[in-house]
């Protein structure tokens, strides 16, 4: 017997052309639709994809955003990561859960509302922030919170959720008819490439005048290297590509930006959509594809719409289409692919996994995604900064290019500031800026340290402030979080801990285990319970981390705690204990009896207490 | 010149790495030639009063008086040794280790097909240790110079063992005898 | 195919081996161990546990995976890397519920024998003691994921080998687990002659009643260590 949500998810299932590698899509639309992706429901999925139902449940219980358990029609996701827990997340936790009469991860018993916490939403620079649905609410005090609460409370059927919610668009394009966003771009320091004035199209005519070669060539001399943090010259891997099987190739767009306190992409997203289509549409005329697919993290659902409409007017443009620009041959159209709520899908070979419907586990390499990538074919993953930097490589010259920035580090860089400064938001700079040069720019009063390059990065402090900005000395992705008098650094690397930990894939045992015992001992540490030992331990274990791990996030994910003790270490030093009679500091015999001495109604006799 | 003292404890455990320690047959007798007991369940000497060159500690620590009995032996023995499963990783008592100290508690007081028990409550009796939220390696709670796997040790692990530590070498045994059943 | 050889350096001693090849293969078909859980003959590889992974040219890789290249200087029987494999192998203990006592497939598991060969007294982490879940209702396979160290052997062998496809992962990080092609593994298609079940390192999946048919003391590792196959030198040591 099939049930309606049975039929509806068929007729889901229909509307994606029953393709199993658009799962993702179908799941995501389900679960709007129904709720949840409960076993009836997972079930009829499978049986009309034609993939075993073990699969579909894989893919489900992967992703935040998807679950089998009922969540309510309005879910309530409130950011958790450093910069919002710094201005009174938890206060504003607090408030929700008193409103609500729930704690995070249940539902009220009306089934209206569901309480979750998130990862990084992208928000950082307008923290507390929240999702409501796809509804981005930033800047949430405890007290708006509540107010938010009730008001919605009174409304039992919201046709649109954002109407009610958003009383104020951000400036921009968030205030465009199909964004509506009380989103604020914060744009501080516009640069000479991307968040500069520019004539659209210029690049893209240069690039169809040239053979693929040329355009590659000018890449090259560029000197453009990726913008997502690994700094992977752009011209190679695009040679790469093109040098993988004749036939279908794809172009992938990263914007699956999850990195905690990074939202330039948010702002790139809202106001260059243009210039990232065009270089994304360079970037398949030089590898020779004629597919894009943009990858907008779930987060960033709110865009979406607004997005497709300027996929279509460029359509109408023929900027896309067959023969882009009345160019013979050349047939490049773009895709949106949503995400779902997992970090991991920013590692390129995860995020094709997940575009083919899989769950994010990254995939073995090689082969690398430049031999077989999507579904199997030549494909090349771009960050959204790197593609916006094509065009106007295209357009002023790779030489003007190469001009800006460092030697080997060329152009410019944007940078999402937020934390401990005056002006939070997001800067152009040439790569080569001294990161005192942003703190002086962003207001930044002091601060005791700088996570710069977020979680994966490097905490540091005041002795490396004359570092430059770039790839050879403190490379980034752009996330530089500050952190003024007061903020505790070993607090900090147990919050990026747990990140890593809620995010891994947990497909290799290094970061599937090893994040959870480096944040146990840290975390007994800072309970003081450590000792000098625990250090060599923390040491030893994230190093082994780092290299035994499969993919860059579990490679990645021990340096909150090995960039910490590095440049932080009197911190650690000053919490250590050295334990008498051979005791093991760790052994925290109060809290072991607490529980007995509570069911039992009595004190130790043995350690009289 | 005085005989090296040994000392044994079963904590949390159920003495079979002590009946292997028995099972080492005729070469106890060389043993007792050799050393002195301190505290162990075979001499039946209750408190350890030490100085002891070499502690043997069956079981993990369930309770407050294990946690007690393991802190003393560490600190009257030069080294201490952990012998067994149980006390390298709490084996089968740690079981409970998965199940909420409540439901553990219930169900032994409460609960259980054989309880007789007309107070409805779990007892506060001083003579019943209080239990650990879980079994706890005896390597989490003091400093443990060696480990002896194995459930039990093999009488041949143990000796071997033993003879080393009493020559002053650390065990380092063949790969037949670190086994972990 | 070329017939062309490619040689490679493994501890400083030379070893010819084909394009086409991963480093474990080529290392193996040379008389060179390379500790491995999550690979199995006949698989494709997998790349999780991390176990073999070997220094090519100064970079950490899984030997499983990564094909050889000609020139590849390949560091395997080091200190260090004996340190971090052993360091993972007490990750794959502490993480799990592994009691050796009363498992059936001790001695015959390839988890044990590892930390035997590594000469594992006890692990240098503290134990986790997670909450996991188990299936006895299957007649003839029990699965208890309380042994599971995820090397999806039990998933590729199914899939692979079988033609079915009973097992499949759920969950991510701490909490991805084994999943199975229904409501319990009685809800699937899987019998106690799969090749799945039989592919499982441990005592995660095990057939039902054979039980200790084998006394301890008489099984695989119990008097030789793992990877003695291989290496012909080692094994009588």
């Amino acid at each position: 017997m099939t049930t309606t949500a049975e039929q509806a998810a068929a007729a889901i299932c229909a509307e994606h052309g029953d393709d199993r590698t658009r799962l993702l899509d179908i799941l995501l639309a389900v679960q709007r639709r129904h709720g949840r992706l409960d076993d009836g429901i997972i079930d009829a999925l499978a049986a009309r994809l034609g993939i075993p139902r073990v699969d579909v449940a894989g893919v489900v219980s992967f992703y935040s955003f998807l679950g089998d358990e009922p969540r309510g029609r309005i879910v309530i996701r409130l950011c958790n990561d450093v910069p919002d827990l710094m201005v009174g997340a938890d206060k504003v936790a607090e408030g929700l859960e008193e409103e609500l009469g729930i704690r995070f991860g249940e539902t009220t018993p009306d089934g209206r509302f569901t309480l979750e916490w998130a990862s990084c939403i992208g928000m950082s620079d307008q923290a507390p922030a929240a999702l409501f649905n796809d509804v981005v609410v930033p800047n949430l005090g405890p007290g708006a919170a509540r107010r938010l609460v009730r008001e919605l409370k009174l409304h039992p059927e919201v046709a649109d959720l954002r109407r009610l919610i958003v009383r104020e668009y951000g400036d921009g394009k968030n205030s465009h008819d199909l964004v509506r966003a009380a989103v604020k771009n914060n744009i501080r320091r516009p640069g000479e490439v991307i968040l500069a004035d520019m004539a659209h199209g210029a690049g893209l005519r240069k690039a169809l005048a040239m053979s693929p070669a040329e355009v590659i060539r000018e890449v090259k001399t560029a000197r453009l290297r990726g913008r997502g943090g690994a700094g992977f010259p752009t011209g190679m891997k695009w040679e790469f590509t093109r040098a993988g099987d004749a036939g279908q190739r794809y172009l992938v767009c990263n914007a699956d930006e999850g990195e905690p306190g990074t939202f330039k992409d948010r702002v790139v997203l809202t106001e260059r959509p243009d210039l990232l289509f065009e270089g994304m549409t360079i970037a398949g005329y030089a590898i020779g594809a004629s597919r894009g697919l943009l990858y907008l993290r779930g987060e960033y659902a709110y865009l979406r719409e607004y997005l497709e409409h300027v996929l279509s007017e460029r359509r109408g443009q023929g900027l896309l289409g067959e023969g882009v620009c009345g160019k013979a041959g050349f047939d490049f159209d773009i895709r949106i692919q949503l995400g779902a709520g997992a970090y991991v899908c920013g590692e390129e070979s995860a995020l094709i996994s997940s575009c083919e419907g899989l769950r994010g586990d990254p995939k073995n390499r090689p082969p690398f995604p430049a031999q077989r990538g999507y579904l199997g074919r030549p494909t090349s993953v771009n960050n959204v900064e790197t593609l916006c930097c094509v065009p106007r490589i295209l357009e002023m010259g790779s030489g003007w290019f190469a001009s800006l920035g460092s030697r080997k580090s060329t152009g410019t860089k944007l940078l999402s500031v937020s934390g401990d400064c005056t002006r939070r938001g997001v800067y152009e700079v040439p790569l080569g800026t001294r990161l005192r040069a942003v703190l002086e720019m962003c207001g930044a009063d002091e601060p005791v340290a700088v996570q710069v390059g977020g979680p994966s990065g490097q905490m540091v402090g005041p002795a490396d402030f004359e570092r430059e900005i770039c790839f050879d000395d403190l490379a980034t992705g752009g996330a530089l979080v500050v952190f003024g008098a007061g903020r505790d650094p070993l607090a900090i690397a147990s919050q990026y801990l747990a990140f890593f930990i809620h995010e891994s894939c947990g497909y290799c045992t290094p970061c599937r285990v090893g994040n959870v015992l480096l944040k146990e001992r840290l975390d007994r540490i800072r309970a003081g319970r450590g000792e000098a030992a625990d250090l060599d331990y923390l040491q030893t274990l994230g190093q082994t981390v780092k290299a035994a791990s499969r993919c860059g996030l579990g490679q990645t994910s021990p340096n909150p705690v090995l960039s910490t003790l590095r440049s932080f270490r009197s911190a650690y030093e000053a919490l250590l204990v050295t334990p008498a009679g051979g005791a093991q500091p760790g052994f925290d015999l109060e809290g072991r009896l607490a529980e007995a001495k509570a069911l039992t109604g009595r004190g130790s006799v043995h350690f009289g207490s | 010149m005085a005989k090296p003292r040994v000392a044994t404890a079963s904590l949390c455990g159920c003495f079979g790495c002590h009946m292997s320690l028995l099972d080492i047959d005729d070469r106890i007798l060389q043993l007792v030639e050799l050393v002195d007991f301190d505290r162990c369940p075979i001499d039946d000497i209750k408190e350890i009063t030490g100085p002891v060159d070499i502690g043997l500690i069956e079981g993990g620590c369930c309770n407050e008086e294990n946690v007690k009995v393991l802190q003393e032996f560490r600190r009257h023995c030069k080294v201490l040794v952990s012998v067994g499963d149980c006390a390298i990783n709490g084996g089968v008592p740690a079981l409970r280790n998965l199940v909420p100290l409540r439901e553990c508690y219930e169900e032994a007081y409460l609960r259980g097909p054989s309880v007789d028990n007309p107070s409805g409550r779990i007892p506060d009796d001083e003579e019943i240790p209080l239990l650990l939220d879980r079994v706890v390696p005896c390597h989490e709670v003091v400093r443990i110079d060696h480990f002896l796997p194995g459930c039990p040790p093999s009488a041949d692990t143990l000796w071997a063992a033993l003879t080393a530590l009493l020559a002053g070498r650390a065990p380092e045994l063949p790969y037949e005898l670190v086994k972990y059943d | 195919m070329t017939n062309a050889t490619i040689t490679l350096t493994v501890d400083g001693r030379q070893i010819e081996t084909r394009p086409g090849q991963t480093i474990l293969e080529a290392t193996e078909a040379a008389g060179v161990y390379v500790p491995r859980l999550c690979w199995m003959k006949g698989l494709l590889p997998f790349g999780s546990c991390r176990v073999c992974t070997v220094r090519v040219n100064g970079r950490p890789q899984a030997a499983c995976t990564q094909p050889v290249a000609p020139g590849m200087v390949i560091e395997n029987d080091t200190e260090e890397l004996r340190a971090l494999r052993r360091d993972l192998i007490d990750m794959l203990f502490v993480e799990g519920n592994h009691f050796c006592m009363f498992c059936e497939k001790s001695g015959n598991c390839e988890l044990q024998a590892l930390a035997y060969r590594f000469g594992i007294a006890a692990p240098g982490y503290p134990f986790l003691f997670p909450q996991r879940a188990l299936d006895a209702s299957h007649p003839g396979i029990f699965l208890d994921r309380n042994r599971c160290v995820l090397c999806a052997r039990c998933v590729r062998a199914s899939r692979e080998l079988d033609g079915k496809t009973v097992f499949g992962f759920a969950g991510r990080g701490a909490g991805r687990r084994i999943a199975v092609n229904g409501e319990d593994l009685a809800h699937t298609d899987a019998e106690a002659t799969d090749r799945a079940v039989a592919a499982c390192p441990t005592g995660s999946l095990l057939v039902k009643r054979i039980g200790y048919a084998v006394p301890v003391g008489r099984r695989r590792y119990d008097q030789e260590p793992i990877g003695s196959d291989i290496e012909p030198a080692a094994a009588g040591r």
